[in-house]
């Protein structure tokens, strides 16, 4: 038996009791957009998940034009079927990209295992993702701390105290900001996993490179994190904008919970639980 | 004119309008329908909602209905419009010069009409500069580097062919290369957003002006970055704009930083009309103004000489219009209201 369902219908037109999909949408919550840094599931681009019995697992996605750029579609799809194998009862999970100008060519890479390089011979010979997986892991990094040293500013850190924060002190920081908070965890997530502080005595911010932060650099080291917040925001505004309008008839209600909800158990939604994190 | 609420009177430049004909019975193929779809999409998302057309009127306006978005409901007195083919998605082109040049003959104090180029073609393209120039007197191109054409899914403005199409203008006196960098299609054979290509062709044609439409968006860090070393090197704000409506202080960040980097005499406005209509844009300009923290912080301001500047005079600098010759001519001929 398989079960499909549509990620914005309601509660009572699905059986909500598999708790695969809810792993399955654990999971696809760790592959981001690279050129947002927000994950694919809160985008809104997972159209449909697949579950059944020999433990295949079918993902379809769409992204917010036609046109989007065919690099980042086919990073994104080979992250969510490397993260859904991970988990042991999956067998094999198969990814759909639809209405995209390189569909074709995106899922048959994807699923067959193929190099974007090797699909895109023709077309792109001069690139591979990797410098591209690079690239925007650094803007990502950069982003999430922009978010962090303007956070600890407007809770009055001085200049001083940020440059010299341990990280057992920055994950002792209570974020009032909701966004703060969320991005608090994240940024903490990559510079563990690009090795930039581990233990608690490690500095909580640096450059990319792991260069050492001071206190007189900081204004002119944060207008460069501006410049590349700008640009993520103007391609995240238009992505929400173009998404919304090419799929309008799929919005969900603005206050009704959607069947993303219920799996995460998360009825009400999370924007109504905003006063109660801790100040 | 646009006459402020102070009673001023500002001229006004639309330094990117289009005459489009998206429609399905233009369209050759599922690419010229999501070409349309993804421009309404853009209207959609930006768009006050009191602003939103039906998608029958965006896929195809009449010359009147252009005429009164941008001189009679608008606050337009030049509008300069782009030709753009995409000649792989529809059978006419998507605004061709001649269309264009057709309506634009009727009110020639009204319009600039700018040509286009695909540099792929070769000599072909050499030879169709010649005819531009000699039938339409053309000032500028407009450069759709993510334009597909058979197999190739777009070019760099530095690729040795571009080069010979670049001088070939230079000699001609055609000056004005509007680029389009920004979002829309991605060139596939190019790293997506990349806009270093106008870095090398500015500065290796330093006589012509470039003018980067939607200011490099999403890559405004490298295009703020190229501007500052090249003064022929312009922003567009189209696209860039709407963000006014929807995200006001976010707006306001990307002006400044263009303010600090680009300069106020190198940006232009610009609608993109069809996709957003004039009035609103420049009113809100208008009544727009910079956070104090951002003011501090960048240390730029918008005043109204500078907001004058880059509704109009900036644009007339470049496209050679005399300002108050112009506004006299227009008085004499005033807007012709279309029997209804």
């Amino acid at each position: 038996m398989s079960m499909t369902i549509a990620l914005q219908q309601r509660r009572s037109e699905v059986d909500l009791e598999n708790p695969k999909v809810a792993e399955v949408w654990r999971q696809l919550e760790t592959v981001c957009d690279p050129e947002l840094d927000e994950p694919v599931t809160d985008m809104g681009f997972i159209e449909g998940l697949e579950v059944d019995e020999n433990g295949t697992v079918g993902i379809c996605f769409r992204l917010p034009t036609y046109w989007c750029s065919a690099n980042f579609a086919f990073l994104m799809a080979t992250d969510m079927r490397h993260q859904v194998e991970k988990l042991d009862w999956v067998s094999r999970a198969r990814v759909t990209l639809k209405d995209h100008m390189f569909e074709e060519q995106v899922n048959v890479g994807v699923n067959d295992g193929r190099s974007f390089r090797e699909i895109f011979a023709d077309l792109a010979p001069d690139q591979g993702l990797d410098e591209i997986r690079e690239k925007f892991r650094q803007k990502a990094f950069q982003r999430r701390q922009e978010v962090m040293l303007l956070g600890l500013r407007r809770m009055s850190y001085s200049d001083d105290d940020i440059v010299k924060m341990t990280l057992q002190h920055y994950d002792r920081v209570r974020f009032s900001d909701q966004e703060e908070a969320r991005q608090q965890r994240r940024y903490r997530d990559i510079i563990g996993e690009l090795e930039l502080a581990n233990s608690p005595g490690d500095l909580a911010f640096c450059s990319y490179g792991g260069g050492a932060l001071t206190a007189q650099g900081l204004d002119g080291y944060l207008a460069t994190l501006r410049a590349v917040r700008i640009n993520m925001e103007f391609s995240g505004a238009l992505c929400r904008g173009l998404l919304n309008t090419r799929y309008k008839e799929l919005k969900p209600d603005d206050d009704e919970p959607t069947l993303v909800d219920f799996i995460l158990d998360r009825v009400p939604p999370r924007n109504a639980g905003k006063d109660a994190v801790p100040v | 004119m646009y006459k402020t609420p102070e009673g001023k009177e500002i001229f006004i430049v639309d330094g990117h309008t289009h005459f489009w004909d998206g429609s399905p019975e233009n369209q050759t193929n599922l690419q010229g329908k999501q070409f349309i779809e993804c421009f309404y999409a853009y209207h959609n998302a930006l768009s006050p909602p009191e602003q939103l057309w039906e998608k029958s009127r965006f896929e195809k306006y009449t010359e009147d209905q252009l005429y009164h978005d941008l001189f009679v409901d608008g606050p337009d007195d030049v509008a300069i419009i782009q030709s753009t083919y995409l000649k792989d998605f529809y059978k006419n082109g998507f605004s061709s010069i001649e269309r264009s040049s057709h309506m634009a003959a009727k009110y020639p104090d009204r319009f600039i009409v700018n040509g286009s180029i695909d540099p792929r073609d070769g000599n072909k393209t050499l030879e169709y500069i010649h005819y531009m120039k000699e039938n339409f007197d053309i000032q500028g191109l407009k450069l759709y580097t993510a334009e597909w054409n058979g197999k190739s899914k777009g070019w760099a403005l530095n690729d040795p062919a571009a080069y010979k199409c670049f001088e070939l203008c230079d000699k001609l006196g055609i000056k004005n290369m509007h680029v389009h960098k920004g979002p829309t299609i991605i060139p596939l054979n190019k790293d997506a957003f990349d806009v270093h290509d106008v870095d090398h062709a500015a500065t290796d044609f330093q006589n012509l002006n470039w003018i980067v439409e939607h200011c490099g968006q999403p890559r405004i860090d490298d295009f703020c970055w190229i501007a500052v070393q090249e003064n022929n090197v312009y922003g567009g704000l189209a696209v860039v704009l709407p963000f006014i409506h929807s995200r006001p202080y976010y707006f306001a960040e990307m002006i400044s930083e263009l303010l600090f980097w680009v300069g106020e005499d190198n940006i232009l406005f610009g609608s993109d009309y069809a996709i957003w209509t004039p009035r609103w844009l420049v009113e809100k300009f208008w009544a727009f103004e910079l956070p104090e923290e951002i003011k501090q912080r960048t240390g730029v301001d918008l005043t109204p000489e500078i907001k004058e500047k880059i509704l109009g005079l900036n644009a007339a600098a470049l496209y050679n219009i005399d300002v108050e010759d112009r506004k006299a001519k227009l008085e004499s001929s005033p807007v012709l209201v279309a029997a209804e």
